[in-house]
């Protein structure tokens, strides 16, 4: 068994925090995305802007300025104390908020050209058709922008995956609830225990390159039924 | 020019020291921050640091063995001092009772698995008995700088870091503090080795040399280190 009981746990959190944050960010970013690809609003631009920072900004940033947001006198901190919930960072929920925050524009920015590729047309058909905006949305906008629906979905779970930085600063390496493969694999070199770290590093590897694969092929495939 | 990896602990002494040493004797001194463990995998795979400021025995002492180090120039240029601390004035006591009262939610230690003020931090709580009962509400720094902002920020509401980490000048800086006595853990032994791109380096050699002197000491004992 190449892979230790610790290595299991941190595998079995790695995919349990990439899961919740996939799906929590298509149902928020999928309303942001469809504003960003309609709206006229002088908003548009600092939005946009907004959503694409975790792009650049060093994953220590984030984790710097969540880790004082969230602790105990911050203002995120004093409204989840206020709520009950105590702070969240060295919590699976602090996690989630992170990755929520780093994995952001790999939703929104699928989805936004998905709702931007169908255009105007298919929906003021739908309306002169009787459909209703929810109706227009849901039966219309939807199915078209499946493929965007798709990648969105791959790349925000497969970036939560291969998040680092932040959980880092706000984790605190506790086995089962905040210690992710990332880190196992950096306290396994810090440790020198290479051989453990190549396991886990090769298996991120492999795991990395079919997920990027995978989105060619139904990128492809998605091409191919829009010819069709 | 002389290139040196430092132990995260040992930042704030070593930016006064080098300062110092430049002024004292001409050459410059770069310095790199971080963990041994990470500094060791670096040198082993040709990182051209000249000198290593290590936080334990081992590190130098492997990579001596390994032929990554030039023999014979190891040496302790401090010893660490472990201190439990809080940024709450009042929650830690100068007994450390509160470990067994335990009024938080969460301790950070450095990880010490891979860490030596966190080996030591393990030591006093296996010493004392609390290990199994605390360790639920453990919170790991990846090296003492990260697990001292994790108590800094108020995240951890105490935690065990090095006494330089709170100490300037001499005098505890805020917060509340226990010093814990060195009969709890192993003796904290930080050494030094000149690397093998070091070899022959006039500013590498003196900076050693530096480190042993009565200018450099006395800024180590006033961060809290014996020396």
């Amino acid at each position: 068994m190449p892979f230790t009981s610790a290595d299991l746990a941190a595998i079995g959190l790695t995919l349990r925090l990439a899961a919740t944050t996939m799906v929590l960010l298509l149902v928020l970013c999928t309303p942001l995305a469809w504003w960003l690809a309609h709206t006229r609003s002088r908003w548009r631009g600092p939005v946009s802007a907004v959503v694409a920072l975790p792009l650049v900004l060093p994953p220590t940033v984030i984790g710097f300025y969540l880790l004082i947001t969230m602790g105990p006198s911050g203002p995120l901190g004093q409204f989840t104390q206020w709520l009950g919930l105590g702070t969240l960072p060295f919590t699976f929920w602090g996690l989630v908020v992170g990755s929520l925050i780093y994995s952001l524009p790999f939703a929104v920015q699928p989805l936004q050209h998905a709702f931007e590729a169908i255009g105007q047309r298919p929906l003021e058909a739908a309306a002169t058709l009787g459909a209703g905006p929810l109706d227009r949305f849901f039966t219309v906008a939807v199915p078209l922008a499946r493929p965007g629906f798709i990648t969105a979905a791959i790349l925000s779970f497969a970036h939560t995956v291969g998040e680092f930085g932040v959980v880092l600063m706000l984790g605190g390496n506790i086995p089962g609830v905040t210690r992710v493969v990332s880190v196992q694999i950096y306290d396994h070199v810090e440790a020198l225990e290479y051989t453990q770290a190549h396991w886990l590093a090769g298996g991120m590897v492999v795991f990395s390159f079919v997920v990027l694969l995978g989105l060619n092929l139904t990128r492809r495939h998605a091409a191919a039924s829009v010819v069709r | 020019m002389v290139s040196v990896a430092v132990a995260a602990n040992f930042t704030a002494p070593m930016q006064k020291i080098a300062a110092a040493f430049e002024a004292d004797t001409g050459h410059q001194a770069t310095l790199s921050f971080g963990a041994s463990g990470k500094f060791y995998a670096q040198i082993t795979h040709g990182a051209p640091f000249h000198v290593l400021l290590s936080a334990d025995e081992a590190t130098p002492a492997r990579l001596e063995r390994e032929g990554k180090a030039v023999a014979d120039t190891r040496f302790t240029y401090a010893t660490g001092a472990l201190v439990l601390w809080s940024a709450q004035p009042g929650l830690v006591d100068d007994q450390g009772a509160v470990l067994r009262s335990g009024g938080f939610r969460h301790i950070a230690l450095a990880n010490p698995k891979v860490a030596p003020y966190g080996a030591a931090a393990l030591q006093v709580m296996e010493k004392m008995g609390l290990a199994a009962t605390l360790q639920p509400r453990w919170v790991l720094g990846e090296n003492i700088a990260q697990t001292f902002q994790f108590v800094a920020s108020g995240n951890a509401q105490l935690g065990f870091v090095a006494l330089s980490q709170v100490m300037a000048d001499g005098r505890m800086a805020q917060g509340s503090a226990w010093r814990v006595p060195a009969s709890l853990h192993a003796p904290i032994r930080q050494d030094a080795a000149l690397l093998l791109p070091g070899r022959g380096n006039a500013a590498a050699v003196a900076l050693l040399q530096y480190l042993r002197g009565d200018k450099a000491r006395s800024i180590m004992r006033a961060h809290g280190y014996g020396a």
